[in-house]
Formats: C-alpha cells, structure tokens, sequence
C-alpha cells in the first residue's frame, strides 16, 4: 500500500473567457479542463462529441483560427483569444452551411455520434484547398471514424459539397 | 401515395448535423454529479484490501463507493435473451480484467478522474481460464433461442465416409469489440423511490427492467430515456454495470450522477464478439453437390454467464445439404461476458462455411458461384418449410453483373496488376427475419399533424424516419406532418432493437395505430351533420394530403383538422398492437444476399488491399431506399474490417486486454473503404412475413463480407487464411 500523502487538493478554478461561435463564454474551470470538456461540460455546447478523449477517432473535431483540431487533445485555457467554431456554429440561424446540407442529402450519417467531428473536418478540408477527387477526400477525412460506416456518403457529400465552393 | 419506399433524408437528420440531438450523456440536471468507474488489473483473484483514503479525501469528492461499503443490490439475472449477470460492487471476486472494483463520485468530471486514479486496490490473484483452444468446455442447452446446441439431420459420418470429395477445415475469428463511437453513457437521478435514467441503449424496456430488479423496486418506478444512441452494434442491447452503478451511485449521494464510459472502459463490461475456433467439414460428389455438413463451433464465455456465438444456426438452412449435423460447446474463460455483436452467428459462421464453400469449388474445379447455385435450398432443409419468399438467386445474379464476376480467371494466383496480385471472392448472405411483439400510439390533432409515440431505439438505423414513412402513408398525411418520438418507457412498449426486428416489430404497430386513428377520423366525419361526408359510406373514401374524400367525387370531402376541430377533445388518440402470427409455423422467413469483394496483394508486403466491394441484398419490402442502402453498406464495412482489421489481443500471461484504445484495435478509416462500393437493394415482394412485407436490414450487411474478401485473397495469392483478421503476416 502507498503511503498516504494526504488530501489531494486539485488545481482551482480559475476563469477562462472562449469565443465560441462568435459568443463571449467567461467560464470558471480547472486549468486542467480539456477544450472538449469545457464546451460539452461548461459552456452547455454538447454538439462537439466524445468518443474517445485520446486523439484517435475525431468526434471532437472543432475548429480554432479555422484550423481543424482534437479538442480533446488540448486545453480550454490554451485557447482565450482564439476563434472557436463547433457545430453549433456552422448554420445561419435556420440556414444550413453548405457541407451540412450535402451531409443531409447525401446521408453522410447514420448514429450521427461522430457526425458533427466530420462536417466540421470537412469544412477546414475545404478550406484547406486539398484536391477533391476521391482518393484526396478519403485520405484527408480519415481523422474521423465513422464506427456506422457511412464512409462512402460522407465522400459524397464533402464532393457535392465542394462543387458548389462552399 | 407512395410515401413508403421514398428515399427521403433523415426526419433526425438534421439534430444531428447541428449538433442539437441530445445523446444520454448531454442530459443536462441541476446539481449533476460525475462518476468515474476504477476497474480490476488482474482477470482471475480476490480484492485483499482496498484503500480508499485518498481518493475519499481529494477535493470535489462526494463518495468511493467499493464492495466494502456498495448498497446491496440484486446481481443476478432473471430472464429474458439479453438479461445479463452484473458485477456490481457485492463480492471481492475478481472474474475478468477490467472487472468494475469502484466508482468515485465527485463534483467535476476531472476531480472523479483524478480521486478514481487515487484508489488503491490490492489483490490475491489466481491462475485465469484464459484459452478457448484448450479450456473445458460444454454443450449449453440452446445455442439460440430454442435451436438445440447439438443438431444432426441424417447421417453425417457415414455420408461424408462415402464422399467423392471432402474438405474438413478449421477457421478461427477472435475476440472483437463493438466500440460504437458513443460511448456507453448513463445519467440517473432518484425523486424518493422513483428512477428516472437516461442511458445510451438499444433497449429502454429491457434497461428499466434491469434497473427495477437490481433495486427491487416496480418497473412501473423507473423511467428509461433514450432518443438518440450513437451506435451499439449489440453492446448497448443489455443493461450493464454502469448502468445500475450510475443509479447506485446517484441514490448513494442523493444527486443525479453520470457515468461515462472511457473509452478504454469499452473494452471492459459491455460485451464484445467471443472468440471462435470452428471446424466445417463438406463431403460432396464431383459435381459439387453437398452430402454431408458438420460444423462445429466453440466459442468462449464467462465464468459468471452464458453467451453462445450461434455461428452454425445458418449452416443448418444455407444449402440443400441432406446430412447435417451442428454442434456448439462454449469454454467458460476469465473473461468478461461476451455479447451479440451485428450479425452474432452469422457473420463468424458465415466466414467458416463460405470459406469452405470456397474451398469445395477449387477442389471440384467449378466457379465458386456455381457450386452454391448447385446446393440452392429451394425450401429450408432444417424447419422443412417453404421460405417466406427468397430472391438469393436473383441476389447472385445481380450482384455478378455489378461487380463483373465473368472478369475473374478461375485459378489462383492467375489475375496482377503491375506488380499487385488481384483476386475476386464471393460468398452467400442470410438473416432470420425476426419479430416481437410491439404497441405504438398516434394522436392526431386539430392542426392535421399527427404525434406518433413508440417505445423503440433509433441507433442510427433510421427507425424515426421509417417509421415516420409508415405512419404518413396510412393516415394519408405528409411526412412533414408526423412528428415521431421514440426512446422512453413512458411510450408503448417496443422489443431490444437487436436482430434486425425493430421495423418489423415496431412497424407493423405504427401502422396498426395510424390505421385506426385514420378509421376513426373517417368514422366522425360520417357521423357529424357538419362534415360533407355525413352520412356517406366508409368503404367510399379515400384520404390523401390530410383530406377525407369520396374517392368517385373527390371534391366532397373534409380534412383532418376540420373534423378534429369540431371534436370536443381537439385530438384522438389511438393505440396499435402488433405481434407476430403463426406465420412461423408455416413459412422459414429470412432475408438473402451476394456479397462480392475485389482485393489488391501485395505479394512481398502481404498487404491486402479491397478495392471493390459489392453486396446485392434482398430483404423484403424497402421502406426507405436512402437509408437501407446505408445500412447495407455499413454492414459491408464491417465485414471488410472483420476480414483485415478487428482483433481485440489478451496477453496469454497476464489475462490483461493489450489494445483497449482505437489507436491499436483497428476499424476501418475512411481511406480503407474504396469508392467503388456499392449495395444493390433487389426487390422483393414477400406477402407472408409481415402484414408490412419486411425482413430486417441492419445485419446482413456484414454477412458473408469477411469470406467473400477471405476469398479473394485466396484467389488472389493461393494462400488460404483461416484466421481472421487476415494480417499480412499471413501472406508472406
């Protein structure tokens, strides 16, 4: 048995202002709150989804600056200032984005778990300029596990989706 | 109209894509809690102490709950396909790695994680069961359902001693794990004796009887939530653990509590593939012609339950064959309870007997597709009954002409590309239709929309918007106009969404419910002086985009909202029952397919690459053609990933699972599935199965998948693999 060290007093609170979706959320969160945790937990957000916490699945897919990343491999703290964009920001109030209608026209889903991860790692490809035949979409889209294997109408939907130079 | 069959989009679709469908986790309670599970690091011993001192004393932390102070609980099972033994905190017995050994329960999320890697836990270990190949084992009773574990049907040795040709093969599948991407999640919260639990699950009903057992209480006490389930595959169709942990948990601190599984914790107790080990042997004559099938299965199971893989049930039906005989014997193991997992049965056995059919075809020489139109079974061979209605034939025959079957040279090892050996497999597929007994309930209200209520799960399925189809075709209305809810026990009662039963289960009730709400609509309007219907015959009308009508005189008619409007109440409400006939006594009901698999090897790498797959399906009455497809592909993609990637690894020494993460244990990515991928949905109209003429399609998929690729790497290499996943170190 290990010795007693005593009571672990965890990190405190301390607060954290994100603008997510163009919103102010001053939250008041251990520095130990991954990005992921704080929106899903803390800023009432829980469209970003968990599906691993480990960097290897993408269901966490958010964009920072622009720039698609694992919001569960960083930390909120590490993120004041930046521009945060989850799915609840990719609509026009009622109008869809783009890269979200394709994904409903092309049934780009079936559990719709790591859906949001792959519309938003959609939208950066985009963004990213990559070539958008398939081989190009396939690879650049392997970040995100689809467990349902919707895999094929995800490629469709992320082609028709660039077609129209969204 | 024709709303039924439609390829409509998702009616959920777009929750999802937004980001606003609340799975079980988002549930949002004043007061929250966050519990986080401690598992066992050995699979076989006794827990010698437990120290929870530090964890009780880190901030945030409202309580350590251990086998040394968890309420007592009801552990055991009491009925029912998917009713499971749980460790739930009442022994020190340690029966399997990653067995739950405590829970923590503190304010924060990150607090509970923190205090749950403070508890130490010492333990007596002893020597684990841990191999299938050499454990004792047994025949169970049943190896599903009521089908026998030993079945024989005429003579198997003496006709398989006076076969022209025997193959006699062992095929092995290991240990696999669901991990649909959302994992496991409960959310439970107590007012007095009342339960209310929000819980990822492909079975409110089951759950909330679980729950009520475990705590002793009526069902009538516990309510189960669940409208939207981010996949299960089979590992959400039993009530775990965490699921009655998390309810403990939250009675013990008198907060709701939620209880998320890490994803490591997925490979824990929530239930996976067992491994199996099966010998088929084939006696046939020259012209390939079956005279003798044996297929023996042994799988694994815990020392706490019983789980048999079915994986011969399809052997007994698939082929013409006269002597068959099936036998399953399960090895208790250190090992947590394995579980249905898409297609249990099926698909593993599928991967043996299709992989000796394959191999039967080289040993006769004939074109693997014509040594199984040589076995057809006209009729089921085992139950001796005609088939609901069956279109294998047609199966093939499509599926050969989409994938380009006449490309292939018939040897092995005969086909490159450049440098890349090519090969192209086929194998069968089948599924038993199943059914249950389910209720739904439609309210139709004064604004002409109806309100449908069902006790069911959508897991991705596509239930809401099928069931929304169902319901606006026989009320005459819009599917814009069905507003579907799903997924609580306070709606009727519906069967696990497991075996591919939900739409007939469940489909059949909506329509029996919007039949009646809409008869009884049509019977106020005849009845009210006000309607211009009054008086009319009910056998005259027709109804359509929300209006009742003469059908010879189309322009008398009222709408639903008129004559609802008129009703003292506002709305009617009618419930529908539905629940399987005697069909089964006179008709096997199952659905059919072809799967087709092209692959690419490279021959000093062993690397296999698919890059054509194509699976032709029939599967009765398609109610929506978008989603089916998608369902036949997902299928597809795991049949792929079964062949080439899935194998959970158990470190032989320790017990200890060595791949609990999706870094290490391998599903298919998007760049593993080649574009050229397709299911064909072949028409097929069965007026015996179900007043609804469906046969289920969330299984089949992935029937047959792994040996039509198994198979195509054989021709394209000549190397037989016999263990999946097929890993390149098997080829070279």
């Amino acid at each position: 048995m290990p010795v007693d060290v005593g009571p672990r007093a965890g990190p405190h609170p301390v607060p954290v202002t994100l603008t997510i979706n163009g919103m102010r959320h001053d939250l008041t969160i251990e520095p130990r709150v991954t990005l992921l945790d704080a929106l899903r937990e803390y800023a009432n957000l829980p469209g970003t989804k968990k599906g691993c916490d480990q960097g290897t699945c993408g269901a966490c897919t958010v964009l920072v600056n622009g720039r698609r990343i694992d919001s569960c491999l960083t930390l909120a703290i590490m993120h004041t200032g930046a521009r945060i964009t989850t799915i609840e920001g990719l609509a026009d109030g009622d109008r869809l984005h783009p890269m979200q209608a394709a994904f409903l026209e092309h049934d780009g889903f079936q559990c719709g778990y790591c859906t949001p991860g792959q519309i938003l790692s959609a939208v950066a490809l985009l963004a990213e300029k990559r070539p958008l035949d398939d081989a190009s979409i396939r690879e650049f889209m392997s970040g995100n596990i689809c467990r349902c294997g919707a895999y094929k109408n995800i490629v469709d939907a992320v082609a028709a989706a660039g077609k129209q130079n969204v | 109209m024709n709303l039924v069959g439609a390829p409509i989009d998702r009616v959920d679709g777009r929750r999802k894509i937004t980001g606003t469908a609340r799975y079980a986790a988002e549930t949002p309670l004043p007061g929250l809690t966050y519990a986080v599970m401690v598992e066992s690091t050995i699979p076989a011993g006794t827990i010698a102490a437990v120290d929870a001192a530090a964890a009780t004393r880190a901030s945030g932390v409202i309580a350590v709950l251990t086998y040394e102070n968890a309420p007592k609980v009801e552990q055991h099972k009491v009925a029912g396909m998917t009713d499971r033994n749980l460790p739930l905190l009442q022994d020190r017995i340690v029966r399997y790695d990653r067995q739950p050994v405590a829970v923590v329960v503190a304010d924060t999320f990150e607090r509970a994680t923190d205090a749950a890697s403070l508890v130490r836990i010492r333990y007596d270990t002893s020597v684990p069961a841990l191999s299938l190949a050499h454990g004792s084992g047994y025949h169970p009773e049943h190896s599903h359902g009521d089908e026998p574990s030993v079945y024989e049907r005429g003579n198997v040795d003496a006709a398989f001693a006076g076969a022209d040709v025997k193959i006699d093969r062992t095929y092995t599948t290991p240990v696999e794990h669901h991990n649909p991407m959302e994992p496991h999640a409960t959310v439970a919260t107590w007012d007095g004796d009342v339960l209310t639990v929000y819980d990822a699950t492909q079975g409110v009903f089951g759950t909330r009887s679980r729950l009520a057992v475990a705590f002793g209480i009526p069902p009538a006490n516990v309510r189960v939530v669940c409208p939207f389930v981010g996949g299960g595959f089979g590992s959400k169709g039993s009530a775990w653990a965490h699921t009655v942990l998390a309810a403990m948990a939250a009675r013990a601190v008198k907060r709701p509590v939620k209880l998320v599984l890490a994803r490591p914790q997925m490979f824990g107790s929530v239930g996976y593939r067992p491994a199996t080990i099966q010998r088929v042997t084939l006696g046939a004559k020259r012209d390939g012609t079956l005279v003798s099938t044996l297929h023996e299965v042994r799988s694994q199971t815990s020392i706490f339950d019983e789980f048999v893989e079915p994986s011969a049930e399809l052997t007994k039906m698939l082929y013409a064959v006269p002597n068959v005989r099936t036998i399953n014997t399960v090895v208790p193991l250190n090992a947590a309870t394995p579980t249905f997992m898409r297609a249990p049965g099926e698909s593993s056995g599928s991967f043996a007997l299709e992989s000796a059919m394959d191999e039967l075809a080289y040993a006769v020489g004939l074109d693997p597709l014509e040594v199984r139109l040589r076995n057809h079974a006209d009729s089921d061979p085992s139950k001796q009954l005609p088939f609901s209605s069956k279109s294998l034939r047609e199966c093939y025959s499509v599926g050969a002409e989409r994938f380009g079957w006449s490309r292939r040279v018939p040897r092995a090892r005969s086909m490159r590309d450049g440098g890349l050996l090519v090969g192209m497999g086929v194998a069968s597929a089948t599924y038993p239709t199943n059914r249950s007994a389910a209720s739904a309930l439609v309210r139709l209200s004064s604004d002409g929309t109806a309100h449908v209520f069902a006790g069911t799960q959508d897991l991705g399925t596509g239930a809401y918007t099928v069931f929304s189809q169902v319901a606006a075709e026989e009320l005459g209305i819009p599917v814009s106009s069905v507003r579907f809810e799903l997924g609580d026990t306070n709606f009727p009662m519906g069967p696990v969404s497991g075996g591919s039963q939900t739409t007939a289960s469940v489909g059949n009730a909506v329509s029996v419910a919007a039949r009646s709400a809409r008869d009884r609509a049509i019977g106020l309007a005849l009845g009210d002086p006000q309607s211009s219907l009054h008086g009319h015959d009910a056998d005259a009308i027709d109804v359509r985009d929300g209006r009742i009508f003469l059908r010879d005189r189309p322009d008398v008619g009222d709408t639903y909202a008129a004559i609802l409007g008129r009703h003292p109440q506002g709305e009617i409400e009618e419930r529908g029952d539905a629940r399987p006939g005697d069909e089964k006594t006179a008709f096997s009901m199952h659905a059919f397919g072809a799967q087709f698999a092209e692959v690419r090897v490279d021959p000093e790498l062993g690397t296999v690459r698919v890059v054509k797959m194509v699976g032709a399906f029939a599967s009765g009455r398609i109610l929506n053609a978008k989603t089916a497809r998608s369902q036949y592909l997902g299928g597809m993609v795991w049949g792929l990933s079964m062949a080439l990637h899935e194998i959970t690894r158990t470190d032989a020494r320790s017990g200890r699972i060595m791949n609990a993460n999706l870094a290490d244990y391998l599903v298919p990515v998007n760049k593993d599935v080649p574009s050229d991928f397709e299911a064909y949905i072949v028409p097929e109209d069965d007026p015996n199965v179900n007043p609804l003429g469906v046969k289920g399609i969330g299984e089949i998929g992935i029937v047959g998948a792994a040996a039509a690729i198994a198979n195509a790497v054989y021709h394209a290499t000549g190397t037989r693999v016999r263990d999946l996943p097929i890993q390149p170190e098997k080829l070279v």
